[in-house]
């Protein structure tokens, strides 16, 4: 294996980290997503630093999950919807039409709302992407890629010895890793988290937020949340979605704190959502 | 800050494929995705082109038979044949014998064929069905007796055929030379001098024919030929350059010699032995059409008369009537037990282990082959309970019993669609468990089970196989008049009339089989417009 | 008189009803107290007390008279005639014949006096289910009106009749079922085990004979034509013609059921499922004949262009359209199931990167297998048990062969063959017939069991 190829990555990955203004990872300028004849999304100007996770939150149906959607373009799955604007990682466009999104969906990797492991064994819910996008020359390299991967999203010990069993017979918390494992596993640079909590049980929540907060040192991580407590906890900046406008959007603290926007502070001492 | 380096978590050791090297992945596993949709689409579309095919090729063949040949002829209604005593006895004009006057309108309308084999070839051009036709209208205008009227007298299966199709293909050109005949009708001799029969014997040299006498025996197996001359026509049978012999199919004037363009060589190009009809039928039939007395019309009778043993004759009305009959019985049956049911299972029935053989019984019952109703009509509705054979009420029965577990599925689904809070309401308002499914539930489910019961019916109107067990396919000629007449069924006299080796047969199947077809699409048409009108989203 | 019988009864019953009614909404107007049902009930209750009775008298009644009837004239005759199955039957049949003034030619004294008998029973029989039966009605109606009063709860007592006759309907299914088993099963013991008929085969010789040969000596006189019950040719014509439609249809039905559900627009769906559906309606015997006289020759054509010798009556060909039939089987099937996959599972292939395709086989299919293989197994079934496209364009000689151009027969084609037309109900021949059904019902029972075992899992799994 070669592992000079994997250290450059990594050192790629590990550039100091400072609070001040790091370069943008996502940068989306004037978004608009309609459903058909509905305005989904109006007008979203956002960037997105790399190394850190940031939080969208909001009350229901307010665009937050459809804006995550349009980052890894799985919105291209349903017909009627059409995005406008600029949506780019490391300056790229990523609806320009020369892009392929089978490509694009490889750097950016989506853990959802349930838990959805395939119905394969645990090792081959992991195996899956970089067998498909072919990632590996053979089995011992996808064996590391495989242990790597459950060891990072903190499931290697729990599953080591039965890595054949069906991915659906673990635990909610445990699936939820192993659909974590399953999209670092090629070694994508933004993870995409559409309430990956709002199905678990607070023990298996608080690991998963563990889990983010280790992986935060190596990828840019979006997560949607519904609960404020968990924005609070695991994101370093918050944007606050509202009726499909991006209202506010900075460090967390200050949003929590002392929010520029009366909407904002509404939502976050619960006059409404 | 240097000694409080974060700790590396566990790289992914991915090995990143060169840009090239992914390029090419790509583009293979695109390649891959197109041609596995290319395949479905591909799948689709053969299964429409299956469809396409089957559906073209049974109208093309049943088209010909929604029409009939007839030929208009003067008939003389001889008084002395059909009502000797003149009292018009309607016992008497029934039983009188029709054919004779058919036949001599027939010997009238071409005259001069001679010989007892001609004369019957001449009358089976005709169709039996013509005698009856003119009895029908004897009987029906009594005052025609004595007359000459102008009737359309209907025509032979084959000779029907034979004007829907392409005849003998004749083509004629004109001889050369002098040639002489022996005598003017039945087995004669073509002589030539100056061997103008040499042409013909250098067409049919392509031809593997036995010499006898130093002429060629011409085949059935090839096309025909004849000589026309001194205004007849003679089928040749052996022909050497400076002789021929043959059989006069049409007399001729006289004896003797035709002189250069006064004959020609006739060619039928379809050979004899591939057609129905004989070459001495086809300068009948000819001679008919030339007269332009024949005439082609819709085929009324196929809708109503019942089946025959002549293809001509034959109809569907009797397995119309048969049918209807046996899916009123279905009808009445499986409708009110099914849905009734249907209620039981899904509103009263405790939920326990018998509860649930009935569910597991009902789905399996769904899926036994149709066969085995059969056999279940044929051991105990007809040997136990000894009801009769061939009767629309067996079949009615067997055919509920089939279509029963549709129906219960259906109706359980429709039930199932009205939401509880339905019942709750009536309920709440002091009404009985009863009372609020019948008023409530029930109304509300009616489109879903009305769709459920048509497609049910229309599954039993398709059916055929176990209506063979309990003897539905039974020849009857009658039209049944109750539930426990012999009868048969559409589906039954499809395949009956599939089985019979006449060709107008395979046409008269192809059209049943487009009524039948019809009757489906009604049904199924109905099916969907029901849904479609009261389809309700809770 | 079935006729006349079922006019008192229904006068009957709209009698009840009416004066049950009547006396109800008398009371309920002079009384002080309320009624506690509606008069409609203490009408529907009377009407139900007269109905019931008399139909059950009618059924159980006519039955028992036919038996009576029977068994008097059959005494008739001399034992001989009592005593062997075949005899008995052929006289009672001649009995019944006479008494209906059908029967032709003459008739022995015998014959004459056990008619008499017949019809005499009958007669007696039939007063007695009508003095029965409305003696019945009137102790009904007069029970029923006795009992109106202001606290009768005739809507309890009324729906608890109704209740019967909903679980009765219900039992209709049980019934049917147990109707098959019996007839099929009985008359299957009697094939293998019943010592009185003659050339029945041994059970293993059943199962494992290899020639199959129903034919035999319908009378003496025809001498002794050698039959042989060996089922072993029937099982591979069938399953060689199911392996063909299963060929045919698998691949055309899952690959059509895929594109639908996955690739298809809304509106390709829209004109595409009705295809499917008309062709799923075209009714089996429309298939046969079209298997007969338009692929059969194709075949035979196509196989004779390249030097192959396909028999008239292939196996191919009827296998070809037999997978006709199939394919909107499987497809909605198997669309069903596909449809039930939850999105999720593929929202989170297509976010790894995985194309539609890659989608589809690694993920959809593996999570749609269970009810996938039960579509394939029920669409097996019912090509096993399909008759009418094997009946026109499969043949009749049980071959032995797995050559697919040669001509096989199937199990169904010869309960078909052996039941329509003239048969005793007590040769081996026809008693053959049954074992055959028993065995189609057995083998198309055990799959659909099975299919719907791995269906209600698979249900289970995603809801």
């Amino acid at each position: 294996m070669d592992m000079t190829v994997a250290n450059r990555i990594e050192a790629e990955r590990l550039a100091p980290v400072t609070t001040a203004a790091k370069p943008a990872k996502v940068t989306a300028k004037d978004v608009n997503v309609y459903y058909g004849e509905k305005h989904a999304l109006k007008h979203v100007n956002v960037d997105i630093p790399d190394r850190g996770v940031m939080s969208f939150i909001g009350p229901s149906g307010c665009g937050k999950s459809t804006f995550l959607r349009c980052i890894n373009r799985m919105n291209d799955t349903i017909s009627s919807c059409k995005v406008t604007g600029l949506i780019t990682i490391d300056n790229q466009d990523i609806y320009d039409p020369a892009l392929d999104v089978v490509q694009l969906r490889a750097r950016v990797g989506m853990v959802f709302q349930k838990p959805n492991p395939f119905p394969k064994s645990i090792y081959d819910n992991v195996a899956y992407g970089p067998r498909i996008h072919g990632l590996a020359n053979n089995k011992s390299e996808l064996d590391q890629i495989v242990t790597a991967s459950l060891e990072k999203a903190g499931l290697w010990g729990e599953v080591k010895d039965r890595l054949q069993d069906s991915g659906t017979g673990l635990s909610g918390g445990q699936q939820q890793r192993l659909c974590i494992a399953r999209a670092i596993a090629v070694n994508p640079e933004v993870i995409l988290m559409d309430e990956p909590c709002s199905a678990l049980d607070p023990i298996a929540t608080a690991k998963i937020e563990t889990l983010i907060d280790d992986l935060r040192s190596n990828y840019c991580i979006i997560i949607v949340t519904h609960s404020m407590q968990q924005a609070a906890r695991v994101s370093q900046r918050t944007a606050f979605f509202h009726l499909g406008t991006l209202v506010e959007e900075g460090p967390t603290e200050q949003i929590f704190s002392m929010p520029h926007d009366q909407r904002t502070q509404d939502y976050i001492t619960g006059r409404f959502g | 800050m240097t000694d409080i380096v974060p700790q590396p978590a566990p790289v992914i050791p991915v090995r990143r494929p060169s840009a090239e090297q992914s390029a090419t992945r790509l583009k293979s596993r695109y390649a891959v995705e197109r041609r596995f949709k290319a395949l479905g689409l591909g799948s689709l579309m053969l299964t429409g082109l299956f469809l396409l095919l089957l559906l073209a090729n049974i109208t093309l063949n049943a088209i010909p038979a929604f029409s009939e040949h007839a030929a208009v002829m003067d008939v003389t209604l001889d008084p002395a044949v059909i009502d000797p005593d003149g009292k018009k006895d309607p016992a008497i004009l029934a039983a009188a014998d029709y054919a004779s006057l058919t036949r001599a309108a027939l010997m009238t309308a071409i005259p001069g064929v001679e010989g007892r084999a001609a004369k019957k070839q001449l009358a089976s051009v005709m169709s039996s069905g013509a005698a009856d036709d003119l009895r029908a209208k004897v009987l029906a205008d009594p005052s025609l007796i004595g007359k000459t009227i102008k009737f359309p007298m209907l025509l032979s299966d084959d000779a029907d055929l034979y004007f829907k199709g392409e005849g003998v293909k004749a083509s004629s050109r004109p001889g050369t030379g002098t040639i002489t005949a022996s005598d003017s009708k039945g087995q004669i001799t073509l002589t030539s001098a100056d061997n103008a029969f040499a042409a013909l014997t250098d067409t049919v040299s392509k031809f593997d024919l036995e010499k006898d006498d130093g002429g060629l025996v011409l085949k059935s197996s090839m096309p025909s030929h004849l000589v026309a001359l001194n205004g007849g026509l003679v089928k040749l049978s052996k022909i050497s350059p400076s002789s021929a012999t043959g059989e006069v199919l049409t007399p001729l004037t006289s004896a003797g010699p035709a002189v250069g363009s006064a004959w020609q060589f006739v060619t039928y190009g379809a050979p004899e032995g591939n057609r129905q009809v004989n070459d001495q039928a086809a300068t009948f039939l000819e001679k008919l059409k030339a007269s332009g007395v024949v005439q082609k019309n819709f085929n009324w009778r196929f809708f109503t008369s019942g089946d025959s043993r002549e293809p001509e004759l034959a109809g569907i009305r009797g397995a119309l009537v048969g049918t209807f009959l046996t899916l009123l019985v279905t009808l009445s049956l499986c409708v009110p037990i099914g849905v009734l049911a249907a209620i039981y299972l899904e509103e009263f029935a405790p939920k326990n282990w018998l509860t649930h053989i009935i569910e597991v019984n009902i789905n399996n019952l769904a899926a036994v082959p149709s066969i085995v109703f059969g056999l279940l009509g044929l051991a105990v509705f007809l040997n136990y309970f000894g009801l009769p054979r061939s009767a629309p009420l067996v079949g009615g029965l067997v055919l509920a019993l089939l279509v029963l577990p549709t129906i219960i599925i259906a109706a359980r689904a429709a039930i199932k669609s009205v939401p509880p809070s339905i019942r709750e309401a009536a309920i709440g308002l002091g009404a009985s468990k009863q009372q609020a499914v019948f008023h409530h539930v029930l109304p509300l489910a009616m489109p879903g089970i009305m769709t459920g019961t048509i497609i049910g019916m229309a599954h039993a109107l398709g059916e055929t196989a176990p209506l063979l067990m309990i003897g539905m396919i039974a020849f009857i000629v009658d039209v049944p008049k109750g539930l426990t007449d012999a009868a048969t069924v559409l589906p039954v006299q499809i395949f009956l009339w599939s089985d019979l080796p006449e060709a107008a047969f395979q046409q008269r199947t192809a059209a049943a089989i487009v009524v039948l077809l019809a009757f489906l699409l009604l049904m199924n048409g109905a099916a969907i417009w029901l849904r479609n009108k009261f389809e309700r989203r809770w | 008189m079935t006729v006349a019988y079922f006019a008192v009864l229904a006068a009957l019953t709209f009698a009840a009803y009416a004066v049950a009614v009547r006396r109800s909404s008398a009371i309920a107007v002079a009384g002080p107290v309320r009624l506690h049902s509606l008069p409609a009930y203490h009408g529907l209750l009377a009407a139900s007390v007269v109905l019931v009775p008399m139909l059950l008298i009618y059924l159980i009644g006519s039955q028992l008279v036919t038996t009576l009837a029977t068994s008097n004239a059959l005494s008739q005759f001399p034992a001989d005639v009592q005593s062997d199955v075949m005899k008995s039957g052929s006289a009672l049949r001649d009995v019944r014949n006479l008494a209906a003034g059908q029967h032709s030619g003459d008739a022995s004294p015998v014959l004459t006096s056990a008619a008499a008998t017949y019809s005499a029973w009958l007669e007696r029989g039939t007063y007695a289910i009508y003095g029965a039966g409305i003696l019945a009605a009137f102790l009904g109606l007069a029970m029923s009106l006795a009992s109106i009063k202001p606290s009768f709860r005739a809507r309890t007592h009324f729906e608890s009749v109704v209740n019967i006759v909903l679980m009765a309907c219900a039992g209709v299914a049980i019934l049917t079922t147990i109707g098959i088993v019996a007839s099929v099963f009985t008359e299957t013991m009697r094939f293998f085990f019943d010592p009185a008929i003659k050339g029945r085969p041994g059970v293993l010789e059943f199962l494992f004979g290899t020639e199959w040969n129903p034919q035999q000596a319908m009378r003496a006189d025809q001498g002794d034509i050698k039959s042989a019950y060996g089922f072993i040719p029937l099982l591979t014509g069938t399953l060689l013609i199911t392996f063909i439609a299963i060929c045919v249809a698998g691949p055309l039905g899952l690959l059509s059921a895929i594109y639908l559900a996955e690739y298809a627009t809304p509106k390709m769906r829209k004109y595409a499922k009705p295809v499917l559906e008309i062709l799923a309606g075209i009714p089996t015997v429309v298939l046969g004949f079209f298997a007969a006289l338009t692929v059969a020759p194709l075949v035979r054509g196509a196989g004779a262009s390249i030097g192959l010798d396909v028999a008239s009556e292939s196996a191919l060909a009827a296998g070809l359209v037999m997978g006709m039939m199939i394919i909107p089987f499987i497809s909605s099937l198997s669309d069903d199931v596909i449809n039930a996959v939850p999105q999720s599972l593929r929202d989170g292939a297509f976010a790894l990167g995985a194309t539609k395709s890659e989608t589809i086989k690694q993920v959809v299919l593996p999570a749609a297998l269970p009810g996938i293989v039960s579509a394939f197994m029920l669409a097996i079934s019912r090509a096993i048990g399909e008759t009418m496209i094997v009946v026109m364009a499969a043949g009749l000689a049980a071959n032995l062969t797995i050559n697919p151009l040669d001509a096989v027969t199937t199990i169904t084609v010869q309960i078909k063959t052996i039941l329509v037309g003239d048969q005793e109900f007590d040769s081996a021949k026809t008693l053959a017939a049954f074992a055959l059904g028993f065995v189609l019902f057995f083998v198309t029972l055990i799959l659909n069991f099975i299919a719907q075992r791995f269906v209600r899992k698979y249900r289970e799994q995603y809801d």
